[in-house]
């Protein structure tokens, strides 16, 4: 076991992760009507590769891009296209074209579902195809596409390989529960991931609140050479991809766009690498992923699979309705989350979870003035001074903006948490690099 | 003892009088007058609205001929008046002086909303978390952006939520045009009192079910209109203001009520 070192700053809010951590993961049921966004990742949007009318089978790709960086879409259900519009995007909050598949209820496999052998006996180049072609992208929530993460540019050397098992974003217990039921597709996804990214050392990274998953993984380590498991104090946001790193490592990213590879490492959640494995011994590209459905206004919370393009209304129903009415609607756990004005929206792959709170959970009290106490830095983990971004966001002193470091933000939240003045400094913050982008943007 | 005191200051006072007064001469810098000038007829407010960092920047680069006679946007045509006679020059066109309308009446009463925002007060912050709460992507969200933007008071929020601008105060500076996240604050002529009062780019249907004062397209106007004026693109009615003798016929014409005068658009918002 590794020997973890920390990281400053941070939060400790309650956890919540009973509602959902003893539910086994169990399979949602089968959408009648697929909306496969054709942009849920970060890079270049899809061009559908169907039309309205073709039938669609399982697993088969209907969107993708030429763009480096991209992840390709495939259909989640046999059917036939009944049209391709401009649908809800639940992280945009705005419209984007998506492909809407009525299901035939027959889910029949596409001709290119097939297994493609395992991690071993596979080449780095074709794993990195496979990667490609599945539309893998990290499924804790960013979406970065995994085939651009493992294929570093010429001249960075990866010495070290984190897979990402922190899950500490409150209520959420997917990848806990991945871990748990599924360590030996984690274990065996972490090698083909190593592989693809020419790495040999690799450390599984799970926080000390999840006892159960650490044992099941260290059970599916045995006889594995290259992996290790560390295991981290509870402590919000670990699971940042930087202070991950400076968790384990001791290491420090630089500010962006430095990049995790600048210091040697690749960070990729457990849940990827489970995903990698599933396609590698079904050929099954990433049509489904692990849903936290919970909060204290659902029936009945639970974890489940859920297949991408599923309405959150059918996704809320499956775990048995709502009480009464809700307060707030998350996609994601309520640090990071965004929240949602419809239940229209589709899963994606990005969709870590599904947070309904009550209308007593959701109430937010009046901001009032800042009263200069600090406490925004004291718990910020990338030392920036939230108290003074805000303050210049909102006199306009752009340029002040900018040297506060703005753009060093992780937008995890811990600002606006321990305020007692009830600001909301990572809405501001934002709002401030949003008027810096688009300042650059338009050359001012 | 005084007296010698008071002479060696006055002499001294007399050497450097002089010493200043042909170096005055000699190093000389030939300014322009005209540029004093300039600057006393511009507004003086500082708004920026030229592109340049100020009302003295402005003079300068006008009696540098870097900038026209009539990039004054705050100060319109009788400030650009001004100007070319002190520039001894005539302007080409006599410009119309524009004011800034919000092309949006739909208040609290009127328009949908689809979800409540909390959270920092700006428009641009509401736009950026799930595209504001209104039903209507193209409606006033009433945060005050273009309040904030304006250098001359002339624009404020109804008690209905939907920004509102005065006419005698507004200079046509444009910053409330730049300000909006929703790109509805348009300058349209000062003489005009027909306008189109909304810039709902959905289909009738849809703008129906978002809105009660929301353009449906359905092109009475067009047909109403003796000029030919109006034209409906991308599912919003349009008037062209250089065909436009404001006869209101269109408004008479218009189900929804969104054509109408500015007067009628103050009392909407307001209500």
């Amino acid at each position: 076991m590794i020997a973890v070192k920390g990281f400053r700053g941070g939060v400790h809010p309650p956890t919540n992760k009973h509602l959902t951590e003893d539910k086994p993961i169990r399979k949602a049921s089968e959408p009648a009507r697929a909306i496969v966004l054709l942009s849920q990742h970060t890079g270049a949007p899809c061009e559908p590769l169907v039309k309205v009318g073709d039938y669609v089978k399982v697993g088969q790709k209907i969107g993708d891009s030429k763009a480096f960086v991209s992840a390709s879409v495939h259909s989640p259900v046999s059917g036939k296209v009944a049209s391709i519009e401009p649908w809800i995007h639940p992280a945009l909050g705005k419209k984007v074209p998506a492909v809407i598949i009525d299901s035939d209820g027959q889910s029949t496999l596409h001709e290119s579902v097939t297994p493609k052998g395992s991690a071993e006996s596979l080449s780095q180049e074709e794993i990195r195809a496979i990667i490609r072609e599945s539309g893998l992208v990290g499924l804790g929530g960013a979406c970065f596409p995994t085939a651009v993460k493992v294929s570093p540019p010429k001249g960075k050397t990866i010495d070290t390989f984190l897979l990402n098992g922190a899950e500490c974003e409150p209520y959420l217990t997917a990848d806990h529960r991945i871990m748990l039921e599924r360590a030996d597709l984690v274990v065996e996804g972490a090698k083909a991931l190593m592989r693809a990214a020419g790495v040999r050392k690799g450390i599984i990274c799970i926080e000390d609140n999840k006892a159960d998953a650490v044992k099941a993984v260290e059970r599916a380590l045995r006889g594995v050479s290259g992996l290790e498991i560390a295991v981290l104090p509870t402590h919000y946001p670990q699971g940042a991809e930087k202070q991950l790193i400076k968790a384990v490592l001791g290491r420090e990213v630089p500010p962006p766009p430095g990049l995790p590879l600048d210091v040697g490492v690749v960070v990729s959640n457990v849940g990827t690498a489970a995903a990698l494995a599933t396609t590698l011994r079904t050929g099954l590209p990433l049509i489904s992923r692990i849903v936290t459905v919970t909060g204290q206004s659902v029936v009945e919370p639970s974890n489940l699979e859920v297949k991408i393009g599923t309405l959150f209304s059918s996704v809320i129903q499956d775990c048995g309705g709502l009480k009464g009415e809700p307060g707030k609607l998350i996609m994601g756990g309520p640090m990071m989350g965004v929240a949602q004005y419809t239940m229209e929206a589709p899963v994606v792959k990005g969709t870590s979870g599904l947070l309904v709170m009550s209308p007593e959970e959701a109430r937010e009290e009046e901001g009032t003035n800042c009263i200069r106490c600090g406490r925004c830095v004291e718990a910020c983990p990338v030392n920036l001074m939230p108290l003074f971004i805000r303050a210049y966001t909102e006199a306009g002193k752009w340029d002040m903006v900018e040297r506060y470091d703005a753009f060093d933000c992780i937008e995890c939240g811990c600002c606006a948490y321990v305020c007692p003045a009830k600001i909301p400094l990572v809405q501001w913050i934002r709002l401030g690099k949003n008027e810096l982008m688009s300042r650059r943007k338009g050359g001012k | 003892m005084l007296i010698y005191a008071i002479a060696t200051m006055g002499l001294m006072g007399l050497i450097f009088g002089a010493l200043l007064a042909v170096a005055s001469k000699k190093f000389a810098v030939a300014s322009d007058e005209r540029v004093g000038k300039v600057r006393a007829v511009l507004p003086g407010v500082n708004c920026g609205a030229c592109g340049y960092a100020g009302c003295d920047a402005l003079a300068e680069a006008i009696v540098a001929g870097k900038a026209a006679l009539d990039a004054c946007k705050a100060g319109g045509p009788r400030v650009a008046e001004k100007v070319a006679d002190i520039m001894g020059a005539k302007l080409d066109k006599h410009p119309e002086r524009m004011v800034a309308l919000v092309k949006c009446v739909g208040n609290k009463d009127k328009t949908k909303y689809r979800g409540e925002y909390s959270g920092v007060p700006s428009c641009r912050a509401a736009v950026m978390a799930g595209n504001g709460p209104k039903d209507c992507l193209y409606g006033c969200l009433g945060f005050g952006d273009c309040v904030r933007a304006c250098p001359f008071d002339a624009i404020h929020i109804s008690p209905g939520g939907v920004a509102v601008v005065d006419a005698d105060k507004c200079t046509a500076c444009g910053k409330c045009v730049a300000a909006c996240p929703r790109g509805i604050i348009e300058l349209v002529p000062a003489s005009h009192k027909v306008h189109v009062l909304c810039m709902n780019q959905e289909k009738g249907v849809v703008t129906r079910k978002q809105c009660t004062v929301g353009c449906i397209a359905c092109q009475a106007c067009v047909r109403a209109c003796p000029k030919g004026a109006i034209s409906v693109q991308n599912n919003v009615a349009k008037i062209d203001y250089s065909k436009c003798d404001d006869c209101a016929l269109c408004a008479a014409k218009c189900p929804v009520k969104v054509i109408s005068g500015r007067k009628e658009s103050v009392e909407a918002a307001a209500s």
